[in-house]
C-alpha cells in the first residue's frame, strides 16, 4: 500500500495506479479530454496535468500516465496548474474555435478570449471575446473565405481516442493518423471512404469534441437496429434490455450486431461492468428436464397487417398498428406517451378500425375477444393525449366483462364517435380541399345509410389473434389435436376446458383460443390445479383396455412385437411367446388386431363383442 | 265367415346401410361435434367405435359386408396425428391390400372408403357420410348372401346338367 497527498489530502491506495484514477475517486475532479476507461492512458491532450513534489522535486506532469509512488505530493488546482490548463484551453480554440465542449471548458476555466491566431494574417475565429458574451449564444459556424486546409471545422484536437478505439478496442482499424505537425490529422487509409468501418459509432461517441462525422468515414447511413418492443418506432443498442418490465431485468446482447462477435475486440460494456456480470463467451446450453405433467401456455400471435393491402399499413406512415399505438401512449415508449406520428405533428384526428384479421371469410373468420376493448382503451388514452377527434368503425361492440359495457358508456358520454360499418379502404388520395393531405377512410355506415369518407390524420388498425406461426409443430410435440383455426383442441370445451385428449399435458391461455386477461389467469389456474391433481394423488388411474395374450394359441411369429410405438409388447425368448406389458399398454388395438392367429385380445374391445355389434347394427 | 285377406305389404324400397368404425379420439369426436353442430346428414351410416383406426381387422369389414352391409366407412386421425402415435398407418397398410382383395372378389372398390377425419372436423364427417352414401346408392345394394345363394343355383343347375348328360349315352 502506498501513502500520497492529493491537494493536501492524505491518501492510502494500492500500486500499480494513476494519480488520475486515484484522484478520481477521493472525489477531486482533474479534465482530461483523451482517458477513457477501456483505454490505456495515452497522456496526448495534457489537460491532466497536475504539480508533482517528490523528493524535494517539482515538476509538471499529467496524471493519467503518472503511477502514485510513496510520499508524493499532488497539487490539482494549484495556480501553475490553472495558468497551464488555461494556456492548453487557448492553444486547442485556436485550432478549433467551433467545438462546444472546449467552448465549455474555457467558460468554466474562465479563459475570456483566445489570443492565438489561427491561419496567418487572418484574426482567429474563436468568437469568444466579440461580443463578450457567453459562449454558448454565439454562432458555431466560421468565418467566412477561411482556406479549407487550415480551417478544422470538425474540431478535432488530436487526442487520437478514436483511433486506439477502433485500432485496439474495436479491432477494425479503420482509421490513423496521417501527417506531422500541423498537418498531422486524424483520417481513413489513402483518405478513402473506408470498406473495414462497420459504422458502429464508437469513434464518433467518444470524440470529446463531437468532431468525428460518420458519413466521411464510410459514406452510408449507419442501418439502425430497431427496438422489437418498440415496433421499430424507436432504436436499440447491441446491448438494451428489452422492456423496463423484463423479467429478469438484465440486459441483454444481441450476437448479430456486437462488435465484440464480429471482430473479437471492444468488451467496453465488460470493462465498464462492475459486477463483472457480463461474459461474451457465454454459450447457450440445452438442459433435459423431466416431469410429469406439462401446462401448454405458448400464446398467441397477432395478425400481419400488411395482408390487408387496403388499409396500407406499411405504405402510408399514418398508419399504425394497434401494438404500435399502445407503445407511443405508453410513458416507457419511445416518445415518452406523447402521441406523435413519424413526421412529427400531433394528430388532431384519428380512425380506429375494429375487426382487423377478424370475423372475415377472407383473413380469420373468427372473433378475437378483445379487440373491441383495447380499440376503446386506446380510443380513450389517444382522447386523453391529443384531445383529437376519435373514431371508431366496428362491425358490433362486444363488451362482455365486468366493467366493459360500463367503459363503452363512459367513451360515449366523451364525445368519441362510433360508426357501424366495415371500413372498405383508407386512401391518401383526396377528393375535397379539406382531405389534403390525411388519410381518408371510406366505410359503410350501415346505420345512417351510405357511403362515408373520413378524413383522419392517423388510422389505428385493431389486429386480431391468431394462432403462433410454430403451433403446428408445437402441439406434434404434445401430441395434441388443434382446431380448424389452428389454437390448441380442448377435450370439452365445457366439461374439461384446460385438458387435452392426453393425460398429463394441459392447456392454458391464448394458445387454446382467443381470450384476455382476466381469462386466462383463470384457465392458468385451473391448469395449475388440474396438474396438481395429478402430482399429488401419488397414483395414477389406467384405462382398462389393455391387450393381452392368449399363450396357447400364440405361435411366436412376433408380427404384434414391432408395431407397438409404445414398446409394450415384447417377445418372451424363453417361452417363445409374445408378452403384453399393461402398464405401458395404452389399449390402442394396433397389435390385436393385426395377430393372424387371433392370440392376442383387447379388454373391452374383444374381436366377439366388435362382431356382434357388427350383427346388432345391421340387424334391421 | 271367410276373412278377408289383408293385401301383402309393398316390399320397402332398398336402402344403403353403411357400417363406420370409428377411432374414438378424432373420427368419433367429429361426428359428436357433428351431432352438437344439429348438422344434417344420411342417415344411413351405423356407427362402431373403436379405439383407434389400428384396432380394425380386415376381418371386421369383410364380416359386415358378409352380414349384409353394403358399404363401409373407416375413420381415423390425420396422418401424424394419431393419438396412439401410428395406428392410423397400420390401417392405411391394411387397407390398401384389402382393396385389392375385394376387387379381385368381384366387390366394387368404391364401396369402403377410409377418410382421415380430426376432432374439428364435424363438417367433414356430414361430407363424407354423404358421399358414400351417394356412391353406395349408385351401385345398389351388395347382398352377398343372395349373390351367395344364386351362385348355388347356377352351381345346382350346372350338376343336373353334368348329371343328365351323362346318363344319356347310357340310355341311347
Amino acid at each position: 500500500m502506498i501513502k500520497l497527498a492529493i491537494n493536501g489530502k492524505a491518501i492510502t491506495t494500492e500500486t500499480g495506479r494513476t494519480v488520475l484514477e486515484v484522484a478520481r475517486e477521493a472525489g477531486i475532479d482533474i479534465p482530461t479530454l483523451c482517458s477513457h476507461e477501456s483505454l490505456p492512458p495515452y497522456g496526448s491532450c495534457r489537460f491532466c496535468i497536475v504539480e508533482v513534489r517528490q523528493r524535494g522535486r517539482t515538476r509538471m506532469q499529467t496524471s493519467c500516465t503518472l503511477p502514485v509512488a510513496e510520499g508524493m505530493e499532488v497539487q490539482t488546482h494549484s495556480a501553475r496548474v490553472l495558468k497551464v490548463r488555461m494556456i492548453l484551453v487557448e492553444l486547442m480554440l485556436a485550432r478549433c474555435p467551433e467545438s462546444p465542449v472546449l467552448r465549455e471548458m474555457a467558460r468554466e476555466i474562465g479563459v475570456p478570449h483566445c489570443r492565438f491566431e489561427r491561419v496567418r494574417g487572418e484574426k482567429s475565429a474563436c468568437h469568444l471575446c466579440k461580443a463578450c458574451a457567453l459562449v454558448a449564444e454565439m454562432p458555431l459556424k466560421p468565418a467566412e473565405g477561411l482556406p479549407s486546409t487550415f480551417v478544422n471545422r470538425s474540431g478535432c484536437i488530436l487526442c487520437g481516442m478514436c483511433v486506439r478505439l477502433c485500432d485496439d478496442v474495436m479491432k477494425i482499424g479503420a482509421l490513423g493518423f496521417e501527417g506531422r505537425g500541423m498537418r498531422r490529422r486524424v483520417t481513413t487509409p489513402f483518405r478513402e471512404p473506408s470498406e473495414f468501418c462497420v459504422t458502429c459509432g464508437a469513434c464518433s461517441s467518444i470524440c470529446p469534441t463531437g468532431a468525428i462525422e460518420l458519413l466521411r468515414v464510410r459514406p452510408q447511413e449507419p442501418r439502425p437496429i430497431p427496438a422489437e418492443f418498440d415496433f421499430g418506432l424507436a432504436n436499440r443498442k447491441p446491448i438494451y434490455i428489452p422492456f423496463p418490465q423484463a423479467v429478469p431485468r438484465v440486459p441483454v446482447i444481441d450476437k448479430e450486431v456486437c462488435v465484440n462477435f464480429m471482430t473479437g475486440g471492444c468488451k467496453i460494456c465488460e470493462d465498464n461492468c462492475q459486477a463483472k456480470a457480463i461474459d461474451h463467451l457465454q454459450q447457450d446450453r440445452i438442459q433435459e428436464v423431466e416431469v410429469g405433467t406439462v401446462i401448454v401456455a405458448t400464446g398467441f400471435k397477432t395478425v400481419d397487417p400488411r395482408r390487408m393491402a387496403y388499409y396500407g399499413y406499411g405504405v402510408f406512415p399514418g398508419v399504425y398498428s394497434a401494438l404500435e399505438v399502445e407503445r407511443l401512449v405508453n410513458a416507457s415508449g419511445p416518445t415518452g406517451g406523447e402521441v406523435r406520428l413519424r413526421d412529427g405533428r400531433t394528430p388532431k384526428s384519428v380512425g380506429i378500425i375494429h375487426c382487423v384479421g377478424s370475423r372475415d371469410k377472407k383473413t380469420n373468420r373468427w372473433c378475437s375477444r378483445v379487440c373491441c376493448m383495447y380499440s376503446l382503451k386506446l380510443a380513450h388514452l389517444l382522447l386523453e393525449h391529443t384531445g383529437a377527434e376519435i373514431y371508431n368503425f366496428y362491425i358490433d361492440m362486444r363488451t362482455p366483462g365486468k366493467g366493459y359495457e360500463e367503459f363503452y358508456d363512459k367513451l360515449l358520454e366523451e364525445g368519441v364517435q362510433f360508426i357501424r360499418g366495415r371500413v372498405g379502404e383508407v386512401t391518401d388520395w383526396a377528393m375535397t380541399p379539406d382531405e389534403e393531405g390525411k388519410l381518408v377512410i371510406r366505410v359503410e355506415d350501415t346505420l345512417a345509410g351510405f357511403v362515408r369518407r373520413i378524413p383522419v390524420d392517423m388510422v389505428v388498425l385493431s389486429t386480431g389473434l391468431e394462432p403462433q406461426a410454430d403451433a403446428q409443430e408445437v402441439r406434434r410435440l404434445f401430441n395434441m389435436s388443434c382446431g380448424s383455426e389452428g389454437f390448441f383442441l380442448e377435450r370439452h370445451p365445457k366439461l374439461a376446458p384446460v385438458n387435452t385428449f392426453t393425460d398429463g399435458v394441459f392447456l392454458a391461455g391464448a394458445c387454446q383460443g382467443p381470450r384476455d386477461i382476466p381469462d386466462t389467469v383463470a384457465q392458468a389456474g385451473a391448469a395449475a390445479a388440474e396438474a396438481l391433481v395429478l402430482i399429488d394423488k401419488g397414483f395414477t388411474e389406467q384405462e382398462p383396455n389393455t391387450a393381452y395374450i392368449l399363450e396357447e394359441e400364440c405361435s411366436g411369429c412376433k408380427s404384434c412385437v414391432a408395431l407397438c410405438p409404445y414398446t409394450a409388447v415384447t417377445f418372451d425368448e424363453a417361452k417363445q411367446k409374445a408378452a403384453v406389458n399393461e402398464a405401458l399398454c395404452k389399449g390402442c388395438g394396433t397389435c390385436v388386431a393385426s395377430c393372424p392367429s387371433g392370440s392376442i385380445g383387447q379388454h373391452l374391445f374383444e374381436d366377439k363383442e366388435v362382431f356382434s355389434e357388427i350383427d346388432g347394427v345391421l340387424a334391421d | 265367415m271367410n276373412e278377408i285377406p289383408s293385401p301383402a305389404p309393398a316390399p320397402a324400397p332398398w336402402r344403403p346401410r353403411i357400417i363406420a368404425f370409428f377411432c374414438n379420439w378424432c373420427t368419433y369426436t367429429a361426428a359428436d361435434l357433428a351431432g352438437v353442430s344439429r348438422l344434417k346428414y344420411a342417415p344411413n351410416v351405423r356407427v362402431i367405435r373403436l379405439m383407434c383406426s389400428g384396432r380394425v381387422d380386415p376381418q371386421f369389414i369383410v364380416d359386415a359386408l358378409a352380414k349384409g352391409a353394403d358399404g363401409v366407412l373407416v375413420g381415423g386421425c390425420h396422418p401424424g396425428d394419431c393419438h396412439y402415435v401410428e395406428g392410423n398407418y397400420k390401417m392405411l397398410r391394411r387397407f390398401r391390400l384389402l382393396r385389392r382383395l375385394l376387387k379381385n372378389m368381384g366387390i366394387e372398390p368404391e364401396r369402403i372408403r377410409l377418410e382421415w377425419i380430426s376432432a374439428a372436423e364435424g363438417e367433414k364427417v356430414k361430407r363424407v357420410v354423404n358421399e358414400l352414401t351417394d356412391a353406395v346408392l349408385k351401385l345398389g345394394p351388395l347382398n352377398l348372401s343372395q349373390k351367395a345363394a344364386d351362385w348355388d343355383k347356377e352351381l345346382a343347375a350346372l350338376e343336373e346338367n353334368i348329371k343328365a348328360a351323362e346318363a344319356e349315352p347310357a340310355a341311347a
